[in-house]
């Protein structure tokens, strides 16, 4: 197959579990006849008919609660909230409803439950649909979380987040929707929980995810032209989080940078950064440092929101901070 | 009261009853004697919905239970020994001790859990519906919630997306009129719940919920409409809580609920109406009726003795049954 586009790549993907699994249902918002907002969901309205591609109202609690009701009485279900800003309209039933189910239950049933959002900032969307808020899902015990980054491992995510027995926030940038890569037509899983080393390198660890991993390696591009050579590790899934490649990276550069989109504040990286303490301490040769937003709400003006989500100067920067020290 | 229901259920429908209130007794005093944690929400005095409601309802139909929700759990199916095994925390409960009196579900009898948050359950139960109308089955989901929950957003989105979908969702209010402290006629703006089906173009009754036949004869009606895709019913079940929220509520919940009041709807007890109904139509006799509490009695008895006998879960435990 050509290349195709992170829009097609995850269309393309639930096409095919739609039509394997005709227990595999979407639910959401503008998801029928106008294909989704990003034109994810285009067409499958007409292939698969109303009862499997659910449009509904503009009920984001009702979306995410039907979704696990569904989930729990055996329909494979991805639920889409059009921006992640909008999940906090449904915070009762991910955070209290589907992430707690199994376990308050005593472990009975099995969740098959996805839900699909788009988060990030770079569009001049504002404060409310722009955010990055990863970081409060990854805080709840019995939620899966995947953040994808290439077309590729789009598709290869999510069909493992479909058949996943237990809910997945699947979170997709939308900067990433337009961009293109290699995607094979024959089926292919990547299981959540496997970061990738997507660059190769020795001197500074980078620990990074979703579209910061494509200005991550711009930045590391442009540091090889100065001499540095990173390594860029993509985390792909934030929970399960493969600490184990993380660590085997940075006992071999003895540095590490994180990068994320999210607020500087108790985000991924405060999380990263203590394990790696933890637990390869004795190979560090200078702090882990973190790139992140700044904590406050990402602003509308173009220099405002540059000024406040980190770019590859950012980046190089960081990489600098961590190699200053001995 | 008219005779449409066969004798035999009616007297099943009285033992239910009874196992009920005897079930939340025994527990109110075990946790009086410390052996159940944080609290109790009983649902004495609201036997009459649980039974009714039930009663029309196939083992493979849905329940959405709420907070205050033993007699509803009893009134679907589930057995008394798990059930006093999870309210003691013990391992042979039906949450394994996980999850308690709040969130006792049991999957093989069509009870999808109970919540502890008002007016979560509600979405859930859309869910279930969607569920079946995909595989095409004829069950239904019987959604209980309480008055409280009817001011949630979550009811209206609920009740707005079951009704454009047609789904088989049938919603019980268990209008026992104060959410905690609040009264019902202070937080609505219609003098009826029910009046609130009309924004929904769905059936919507307001009806006595402490008479278990009335119950019963509507629950039957919105059961039918909703496994023959003519869609859901709202229930608006009129009862009262003889005790109060829960076993912390001083008095009973004196501190917003006249003695008259309470008095009054004491005498409305759906137990003794159904009983005083039952001997005049000569369906239950004393002999019966003393065969029926011995029952109950043991197995009330029994299940204490099992969930008393039973181990708790080892602290290792607590890591397990978080994902699949």
């Amino acid at each position: 197959m050509p290349e195709v586009s992170f829009v097609e790549s995850l269309r393309m993907t639930l096409r095919e579990e739609m039509q394997k699994d005709p227990l595999v249902m979407l639910i959401g918002e503008d998801i029928g006849r106008y294909g989704g907002i990003f034109g994810v969901t285009k067409g499958l309205l007409e292939e698969f008919g109303p009862y499997r591609v659910r449009n509904t109202p503009i009920s984001e609690s009702a979306i995410i609660g039907s979704a696990l009701g569904a989930a729990m009485t055996g329909i494979r279900t991805i639920a889409e909230i059009m921006y992640i800003d909008f999940t906090t309209c449904a915070m009762d039933q991910i955070v209290n409803q589907v992430a707690k189910i199994r376990y308050m239950s005593g472990g009975k049933m099995k969740i098959p439950l996805v839900i699909r959002t788009q988060c990030g900032g770079g569009r001049g969307n504002a404060a409310q649909h722009s955010q990055s808020l990863e970081a409060l899902f990854f805080h709840i015990p019995g939620l899966k979380v995947v953040m994808p980054s290439t077309p590729y491992d789009a598709r290869g995510l999510l069909k493992a987040s479909i058949h996943d027995d237990n809910p997945v926030i699947f979170i997709e940038h939308k900067l990433l929707y337009a961009t293109k890569g290699y995607v094979p037509e024959e089926e292919y899983i990547i299981p959540l929980g496997q970061a990738e080393i997507k660059k190769k390198g020795r001197e500074v660890t980078i620990i990074t995810f979703s579209y910061m991993v494509w200005k991550t390696l711009r930045a590391a591009q442009q540091l090889e032209k100065e001499g540095v050579d990173v390594e860029v590790v993509d985390l792909r899934t934030l929970y399960p989080l493969d600490l184990e490649t993380i660590l085997q990276s940075v006992r071999k550069t003895n540095r590490a940078l994180i990068v994320h989109e999210g607020c500087r504040r108790n985000g991924i990286g405060a999380e990263i950064a203590c394990r790696i303490q933890e637990e390869a301490f004795d190979y560090l040769d200078a702090p882990v440092e973190r790139v992140a937003a700044m904590d406050v709400p990402i602003p509308y003006s173009e220099p405002l929101e540059k000024a406040v989500i980190p770019d590859e100067e950012d980046i190089i920067q960081g990489v600098k901070r961590v190699l200053s020290r001995n | 009261m008219v005779h449409s229901i066969d004798p035999t259920l009616h007297l099943k429908m009285y033992e239910q009853m009874i196992t009920i209130r005897s079930f939340e007794e025994r527990a109110i005093e075990l946790f009086e004697h410390n052996l159940i944690r944080g609290n109790i929400h009983p649902c004495i005095g609201q036997e009459a919905v649980s039974v009714g409601v039930c009663s029309p309802l196939r083992r493979e139909d849905y329940m959405v239970n709420t907070h205050r929700g033993h007699g509803n759990c009893i009134a679907k199916g589930a057995d008394l020994k798990r059930m006093m095994a999870e309210l003691l925390g013990k391992s042979t409960g039906y949450c394994k001790g996980k999850g308690g009196s709040m969130h006792i579900a049991d999957f093989e009898g069509g009870n999808l859990g109970a919540n502890g948050i008002v007016g979560a359950g509600l979405p859930i139960a859309v869910g279930a519906g969607i569920s079946i109308q995909i595989r095409g089955t004829d069950q239904v989901v019987a959604c209980f919630f309480g008055d409280g929950a009817v001011n949630q957003g979550t009811f209206h989105e609920s009740l707005n997306m079951a009704a454009i979908w047609k789904l088989p969702v049938i919603f019980v209010c268990e209008n026992n009129q104060y959410a905690l402290s609040t009264p019902i006629r202070e937080a609505i703006s219609v003098s009826r719940i029910s009046d609130r089906a009309l924004a929904y173009g769905i059936p919507g009754m307001t009806i006595d919920g402490n008479d278990v036949i009335e119950v019963y004869k509507q629950m039957k009606e919105a059961v039918e409409r909703a496994r023959t895709g003519k869609g859901p019913t709202l229930l608006d079940c009129v009862t009262y809580r003889f005790f109060g929220h829960f076993t912390g509520d001083p008095g009973r919940g004196i501190t917003y609920r006249s003695r008259e009041e309470m008095e009054e709807w004491m005498g409305r007890c759906p137990i003794k109406r159904f009983r005083e109904y039952l001997f005049r139509e000569k369906i239950l006799t004393e002999e019966t009726e003393k065969g029926i509490l011995a029952k109950v009695k043991t197995s009330i008895e029994e299940a204490v003795q099992f969930a008393m006998e039973s181990p708790f879960p080892l602290p290792e435990e607590a890591t397990q049954d978080l994902f699949y």
